[in-house]
């Protein structure tokens, strides 16, 4: 059993760790009232940058590489996502359009780029990833240690902890609720004197930071390299945890690890004594079915926030 | 102020297609300057006959089977001074429905021979065929029956069968893995001949099998992998394109924060030594290498002389150098393993061993051991 976990539990954690960060982005962004289809290019963007910086500069940071790969990947997919806040909040544009502008746009520049800079359609892998830890200390307790701290990514853990920080910003402080208000009545919170296109563009442009993120770490821990399908729609699996959430930063979270988890079992599924002789097709549809189950079943009615997807009008009724 | 939101989005989604699509239009301008150059070669010594190939969506860079038999053109062209756009070409597709366009085109320019690159042009391919019935094509990696296109195949099972010996030969746990792709007969063919290659050397030897269904799904791949390395399988063969990246990065993983533990990845199509470089070590075992330039220029030398071979199925193995086993790994390939796979491969040639295909055979191959 507790060999069965340790396989399980640190898979589920770095399948998940990108689409928490990612889902996070999409939770700021839609509870400020604009919808964020675009979530997969920030992903793409994240990941090229990411990945692009990382080979670039391997020699000069060594081993913190990784850290400031993420960080430039987090800043540049910041900027990037300004062209959808731009065109979703001041020019008013369709909000799922101009998302899937986004990420034809994402996956056009990065696949060019790659294709000019290293004269092939995929990069090289790279040689500074991020490895797996053991946290000092924590690794060493019994039962809980080998399962939660042994060979895991310190990421899968800043993801947790983000969700945490998310959470708290989102439903403790003045900006939070500021935002959810944007999000649920933009013209009471205009009249309250909250400015109601600074905030969603701060929203968009957060959404844009931890898509970003999110992809920088997805190629960072998992991918190795940067080309066409590095990322094939990881951004939407954020898109539906944030649904599945219910445009919660914990909820979200926890719909990640869901899939993370889900993911995982029907891998390691084959392993498990009960499990051994279910058909190999019923794991691998295993994480599509209980997903649906779970959406279908027992998370009951998803609210959206009242005003996602309206354009706000200043003065319009 | 409707208009300018549709404005603002044509122009993104313009300039999101413009990029992606520039990519290869770069190409075509250093082409332009090969032409000049090679024109006068050309009709110098004019082959009299031109090829093409359409690659699938991995591209000709794809450090694949699209590059590799692009090299397989481009080598051919060499050979009697032709150069790109004049006698050989190829189209790039970037998305499944390039490739009927880029078929049509290549027969509208009139090519003698057209090859499709990969499984996935199978079906555009026989409509094409179909249609111009006084062209010749050929199809890498599946069988069209039809009268004017020829079926290049390779016998993977034989280079799986042989990187399995090595592997036997190599694993200490006496636990090897293997990793697929997409469950289908051309996947199936790899892991026949790993698992009878692995129980030719010792039958005690216990493969694990699992299936990503998928190409492309890295993360599966490196899930795959850590279950696999974490019940103590030392080799994993994977023969799942980008999915293996997951393994290869799950095995680098693991020997860094260990670097004592022995741990290996063999590769697939292609040597992929590079993919395993980890510090001063490399978890690339050795790779299945599968030569589709031999294979191309093969059938293009054929089809010159007059021998289109249409509606033939053309297997390319051992015997042909198509197929081989990587040696870049001299630390890991010790002489001992290079000398028992080039015994395997003798037995191969002579008949001796009859290197199963499907399930069923593997199953009466390891029982009759």
């Amino acid at each position: 059993m507790i060999e069965i976990l340790q396989s399980v539990i640190p898979t589920t954690l770095f399948f998940s760790a990108p689409l928490i960060f990612t889902a996070l982005g999409g939770v700021f962004s839609e509870r400020s009232g604009v919808v964020n289809i675009g979530l997969e290019g920030l992903m793409v963007m994240g990941a090229f940058v990411g990945i692009v910086f990382n080979l670039a500069f391997a020699d000069v940071f060594g081993v913190w590489t990784p850290w400031v790969s993420i960080a430039v990947a987090t800043i540049v997919s910041a900027i990037f996502s300004v062209i959808h806040a731009v065109a979703s909040i001041s020019f008013r544009a369709d909000q799922v359009v101009s998302g899937v502008a986004i990420n034809f746009l994402a996956l056009g520049i990065g696949v060019y780029l790659t294709k000019q800079w290293y004269g092939k359609g995929q990069t090289d892998m790279v040689s500074q990833p991020f490895f797996t830890t053991n946290v000092p200390f924590l690794s060493d307790i019994p039962f809980i240690g080998p399962i939660f701290f042994k060979g895991i990514y310190v990421t899968s853990y800043l993801a947790i902890i983000a969700a945490f920080i998310a959470w708290y910003v989102l439903y403790k402080t003045s900006f939070g609720l500021r935002l959810r208000a944007v999000g649920e009545h933009p013209m009471a919170a205009d009249t309250n004197g909250i400015n109601v296109y600074k905030m969603r563009y701060i929203a968009v442009i957060l959404s844009g930071a931890l898509g970003g993120l999110g992809g920088s770490v997805f190629a960072l821990t998992i991918v190795s390299n940067f080309s066409h399908s590095t990322i094939v729609g990881q951004g939407f699996m954020s898109l539906a945890a944030v649904i599945f959430g219910k445009w919660h930063p914990l909820g979200a979270m926890g719909a990640a690890l869901f899939f993370g988890f889900a993911q995982s079992l029907s891998v390691v599924g084959s392993g498990i004594p009960i499990l051994e002789n279910v058909p190999q097709v019923f794991l691998l549809i295993a994480p599509y079915v209980l997903t649906i189950l779970a959406l279908a079943g027992f998370i009951g009615r998803a609210d959206a926030p009242k005003a996602n997807g309206v354009p706000y009008i200043k003065g319009s009724r | 102020m409707k208009n300018r939101k549709f404005l603002l989005i044509a122009f993104m989604l313009t300039i999101g297609f413009v990029l992606a699509a520039c990519g290869s239009s770069d190409k075509d301008k250093d082409n332009g300057k090969d032409n000049a150059s090679g024109d006068k070669e050309g009709t110098e010594e004019s082959a009299d006959f031109s090829a093409a190939m359409v690659t699938d969506i991995g591209g000709v860079d794809d450090k694949s089977f699209n590059q590799s038999a692009w090299e397989g053109l481009q080598n051919w062209g060499a050979e009697h001074g032709l150069s790109r756009g004049n006698g050989f070409d190829y189209a790039q597709s970037n998305d499944k429905a390039d490739y009927i366009p880029n078929l049509t085109r290549l027969v509208r320019d009139d090519y003698n021979l057209i090859f499709g690159i990969g499984f996935e042009l199978k079906e555009d391919l026989t409509k094409i065929a179909e249609q111009y019935k006084d062209t010749h094509f050929a199809i890498v990696d599946d069988v069209i029956e039809l009268p004017n296109v020829a079926s290049i195949t390779f016998k993977e099972h034989q280079g799986s069968f042989l990187v399995g010996v090595a592997a036997a030969k190599k694993t200490k746990t006496n636990k090897v893995g293997f990793v697929g792709g997409i469950d289908s007969p051309l996947i199936n063919k790899f892991e026949s001949g790993f698992i009878a290659g692995v129980k030719s050397v010792n039958p005690d030897i216990d493969v694990k099998v699992e299936y990503a269904e998928s190409f492309g799904d890295a993360a599966k791949g490196k899930i795959i992998a850590s279950n696999m390395y974490s019940s103590g399988i030392d080799i994993i063969y994977h023969a799942s394109g980008g999915t293996g990246n997951g393994v290869f990065n799950e095995a680098k993983d693991i020997k860094k924060s260990d670097p004592d533990r022995e741990l290996w990845v063999i590769g697939v199509d292609r040597d992929q030594h590079d993919e395993g470089k980890i510090g001063d070590h490399n978890v690339t075992f050795t790779s299945m290498v599968k030569r589709v330039d031999v294979a191309v220029e093969d059938v293009i030398n054929q089809a010159m002389k007059g021998e289109h071979h249409g509606g033939e199925l053309l297997e390319y193995g051992i015997e042909e150098d198509a197929i081989s086993v990587a040696t870049t790994n001299e630390e890991a390939m010790t002489d001992d393993i290079i000398e028992a796979v080039n015994e395997w491969k003798e037995k191969i040639l002579n008949g001796d061993v009859d290197v199963p295909k499907t399930r069923e055979e593997t199953k009466a191959y390891v029982e009759g051991l």
